[in-house]
């Protein structure tokens, strides 16, 4: 039912992007046109959407904290990327009876495929061994791994090393939209599953998740590398998309805007990780807006305080409201509550 | 065998700096089980609070040992007031939430300190001027140790013998060991609590900033973004040693600088290039934490149940 | 000298305590008893500012000291030897007693009294430079009470000192409780144990589930058969 219901959902959801698409290429689309700043904004939001949607997975809703996300998507980044720059031309050539749409689309769903499935072979390593360890330093361990991680790409000459990495332009605009979608679509029946309240109960009290016959280590291990195969995803459609990879864009500092993302909604919120990524994305974009100030003879450009505000923000709400802005609660749940107003909705929490 | 000795050296002086910041990674650790994610920051600006007190106290331009030692004990100072402010305004409100409540401000509190130092200073690099003559001693063989080597050793074994003073002798030191076992039963004892934590973040800060005004002394060029990876590897040195051990914390910070070093000198031969360093402290760090997550020195007696 | 009046504690939404009127009086022994989760560790928590009361106020020669900061108490004459001896097991003996005096400055005095806790508890001086977690769990109550000690307060609480000994060490700590009582400290014990409780006091309360359901003369209480047969066991 619940999946029925969502994947309706997700169809309407991807036609509408289908419309936003068209409107894209045909500027004169019902008078109504998207620039490329703004498409490539839209694309930002929907790859930071599936990177925030899947750490909600392992930190909001498994109660775990990983701070070295950046990693496995790197990992998904790099691996499909070395898939298409070594085969993808070969395979576009094979299938072109197919026509080159469908051929390139072919080649994006394969690199897409592998990507996911080694960041989630790299998330069950990373996984079994460390979500022994508790709070701090499983945090501790995720960030090293991730910078392990980023430091054996480095040396990795195949995949350009220091220099960085050309990678061909597979991603576009509709294909992001769409695993954006699937993204949310899947980590919400998740979510809703009996699994889902398996892993819920593990964040409220692990002890008594493991008491009532909750195999505590699988759901951990599994949520782990569920997280990791869609922080892969988002890899692939970031490499693809921005056609370059630098280990610079997979630094701690990455890991922590996804930490960001998710705080700012609320760890626990499916529709406060969403609004998290938009914020995330958005806010630099609204902060470059804002007219430069002259302090003696240095200009200071708002823009440049970016990652302050995100720090502010950060800390802000964890001394005012340490569950985000939506806790665990869904921004859908506002509407419930005025449709179902005759409906009792106290109860326990 | 010139390039072992040298290779240790040139490790062991990395590591005396390591050990400096673990010192306080592992004291508040020991006494909120937070990780003060922050600590590697205010090891920079100990080294900028450095630059901005020889510049404007004129010991650039006239360098001397006593300029070094008012800019040593002023960039300490400072350091040791702001680490108090950080706890005074950002950890304390936050103190009775959860420990992911207090990992994310941490993190925060990292990452402002750091992009208001990029706001303010830019991110590229400044040059810390030269205190005292920094001349090359040559050693047997062709290993050198230079005199801003002797430096660091010498003070950072002085930081931590006054450490070791504060901790075991003093009144305070000793409020500090019942905290960090017991806050309920210190708070009894009519221990104000509150302050013991404030002067916990002090003393650690001030113990990063001299490492910071020490690393600048033996390699100049300070950045804001400096104490990310060396804070991290320092608190590597705190989990090593055994988190909450101060002797631990100083066997940690000397083993991970010499075994960061070694894989620079001999890593080739096993097949491990030079540009690994920086993976060899966060290897350390998984390898401790699999196989003994007390560490070294720690033993799990002080575990709060 | 200490008076809880109308007391309701709670935590979160259950009520731990309600309405407790207790009252020590200068030079007395006075027990509280109670059953496990009777309150009786809450009532003593919120005494010394650990927990803070929903309603009433707890009064101490004449002041309120309801929302005092914890550490503040000591030197205002309350020490408290906590449920679980609370030492300080990573440092030693003589440090923990050190904590103890950590308010005071008169050197010469602290050692003094040092000297006098090792007189009641000669075992401690044997153990002074041993680390408090190696010592036995007698031995770790008797520097709970000595430590208590070190700040020479008025009142002293004593929370459950004999839980969990052996009955030659029970017998050893009653009667240094006596031993106190005559120096001069006024007392307020908490106590499973009902029958050395009531021997060595002189009032006594009774909680049952966070309420006083009755008080008076230790020795009544003792006689008294609805005591005897939930507390005293005949």
């Amino acid at each position: 039912m619940n999946w029925v219901k969502s994947i309706i959902v997700g169809i309407i959801a991807i036609a509408i992007l289908y419309v936003l698409n068209a409107a894209m290429s045909a500027t004169g689309f019902f008078g109504i046109g998207i620039d490329d700043y703004q498409s490539r904004l839209l694309v930002f939001i929907a790859i930071n959407v599936i990177l925030a949607t899947s750490l909600n997975l392992i930190n909001g809703f498994t109660g775990q904290f990983s701070i070295g996300h950046a990693g496995f998507m790197a990992v998904g980044a790099y691996a499909s990327a070395y898939f298409t720059v070594t085969h993808g031309k070969a395979i576009e050539t094979s299938l072109s009876g197919l026509g080159e749409t469908v051929a390139s689309s072919i080649v994006l769903l394969l690199a897409i495929g592998i990507g996911a499935l080694v960041a989630a072979i790299a998330g069950l390593i990373v996984g079994i061994p460390s979500l022994r360890l508790k709070g701090d330093y499983l945090a501790i361990v995720t960030l090293g791994f991730a910078e392990i991680i980023r430091i054996v790409i480095l040396n990795i000459d195949a995949v350009g090393g220091a220099t960085g990495y050309q990678v061909p332009g597979y991603a576009n605009f509709l294909w992001i939209g769409i695993f954006a979608i699937i993204t949310v679509v899947v980590i919400h029946n998740i979510v809703k599953s009996d699994a889902g309240r398996a892993l819920i109960s593990i964040r409220e009290d692990e002890l008594a998740a493991e008491a009532m016959g909750v195999n505590v280590t699988r759901y951990k291990v599994t949520s782990f590398v569920i997280g990791s195969a869609f922080a892969g995803v988002s890899g692939v459609l970031f490499a693809h998309y921005n056609k370059f990879l630098s280990t610079n864009d997979f630094q701690f500092i990455k890991s922590f805007e996804i930490i960001i993302m998710i705080v700012i909604g609320g760890m626990g919120s499916m529709t406060g990780a969403i609004l998290g990524a938009i914020i995330v994305t958005l806010l630099p974009e609204i902060l470059r807006l804002l007219p430069a100030i002259q302090i003696g003879e240095t200009t200071f450009q708002f823009a440049d305080l970016r990652l302050v505000i995100f720090a502010l923000i950060l800390i802000l709400t964890m001394i005012l409201r340490p569950q985000g802005i939506l806790g665990t609660t869904e921004f859908t749940d506002f509407f419930k509550r005025f449709r179902r107003a005759d409906k009792p909705t106290g109860g326990l929490e | 065998m010139d390039t072992f000795v040298q290779q240790l050296i040139n490790g062991l002086t990395i590591g005396s700096i390591y050990a400096l910041i673990a010192l306080g990674y592992t004291m508040v650790y020991g006494i909120l089980r937070l990780i003060n994610f922050a600590h590697g920051d205010i090891y920079m600006v100990g080294a900028y609070a450095g630059l901005f007190l020889a510049t404007s106290l004129g010991f650039a331009a006239n360098p001397s040992a006593f300029g070094f030692v008012v800019t040593l004990v002023g960039s300490m100072a400072i350091a040791a007031a702001m680490g108090m402010a950080i706890e005074r305004f950002a950890y304390r409100p936050v103190r009775k939430f959860s420990k992911m409540t207090t990992l994310i401000t941490a993190i925060g509190m990292s990452l402002l300190i750091e992009y208001l130092f990029v706001f303010f200073f830019e991110g590229k690099p400044r040059s810390f001027p030269q205190l005292l003559p920094n001349d090359n001693i040559t050693l047997f063989g062709n290993a050198t140790i230079s005199t801003s080597q002797i430096l660091i050793f010498v003070v950072s074994m002085v930081l931590m013998v006054i450490l070791q003073y504060i901790i075991y002798k003093t009144k305070i030191g000793k409020a500090m060991r019942a905290v960090s076992f017991n806050l309920n039963s210190a708070k009894l004892m009519g221990i104000n609590t509150d302050f013991v934590i404030a002067f916990t973040f002090a003393l650690g800060s001030a113990l990063a900033a001299a490492g910071g005004v020490l690393t600048a002394q033996y390699n100049p060029k300070i950045d804001p973004l400096m104490g990310i990876i060396t804070g991290l590897k320092a608190f590597v040195a705190a989990v090593l040693g055994g988190i909450g051990n101060i002797p631990g914390a100083v066997l940690g910070g000397l083993l991970i600088g010499a075994a960061e070093t070694m894989v620079v000198g001999y890593g080739s031969y096993i097949g491990i290039p030079s540009t690994y360093r920086d993976a060899v402290a966060f290897a350390i760090l998984i390898l401790v934490l699999l196989l003994r997550p007390a560490g070294l020195l720690g033993s799990n007696v002080q575990e709060k149940v | 000298m200490l008076t809880l009046e109308n007391v309701s504690v709670s935590y979160g939404a259950i009520e731990a305590l309600t309405d407790i009127n207790l009252q020590v009086n200068q030079g007395e022994v006075v027990t509280l008893i109670g059953a496990n989760g009777a309150g009786k560790t809450t009532t003593l928590r919120t005494i010394t500012s650990l927990l803070s009361p929903r309603e009433g106020r707890v009064m101490f020669e004449g002041k309120e000291i309801s929302s005092i900061a914890a550490h503040k108490l000591l030197p205002m004459g309350i020490a408290m030897s906590p449920e679980g001896r609370g030492v300080f097991a990573n440092l030693s003996v003589r440090e923990n007693l050190e904590m103890g005096a950590y308010i005071r400055k008169d050197k010469k005095e602290i050692a003094d009294d040092m000297e006098k806790g090792f007189l009641m508890f000669p075992r401690l001086k044997e153990r002074e430079q041993q680390k408090a977690g190696t010592l036995s769990g007698g031995e770790q109550q008797m520097l709970a009470m000595v430590r208590a000690l070190m700040s020479r307060p008025r009142l002293l609480l004593l929370d459950e000192p004999s839980l969990g000994l052996a009955p030659l060490v029970v017998h050893r700590i009653f009667e240094a409780i006596d031993e106190i009582r005559a120096g001069g400290t006024t007392i307020l014990l908490v106590e499973q144990n009902a029958n050395a409780a009531l021997h060595h006091s002189d009032r006594a309360y009774v909680l049952e589930t966070g309420r006083i359901v009755m008080e008076g003369d230790s020795k009544q209480l003792a006689a008294d058969p609805r005591v005897k047969e939930a507390y005293l066991g005949e």
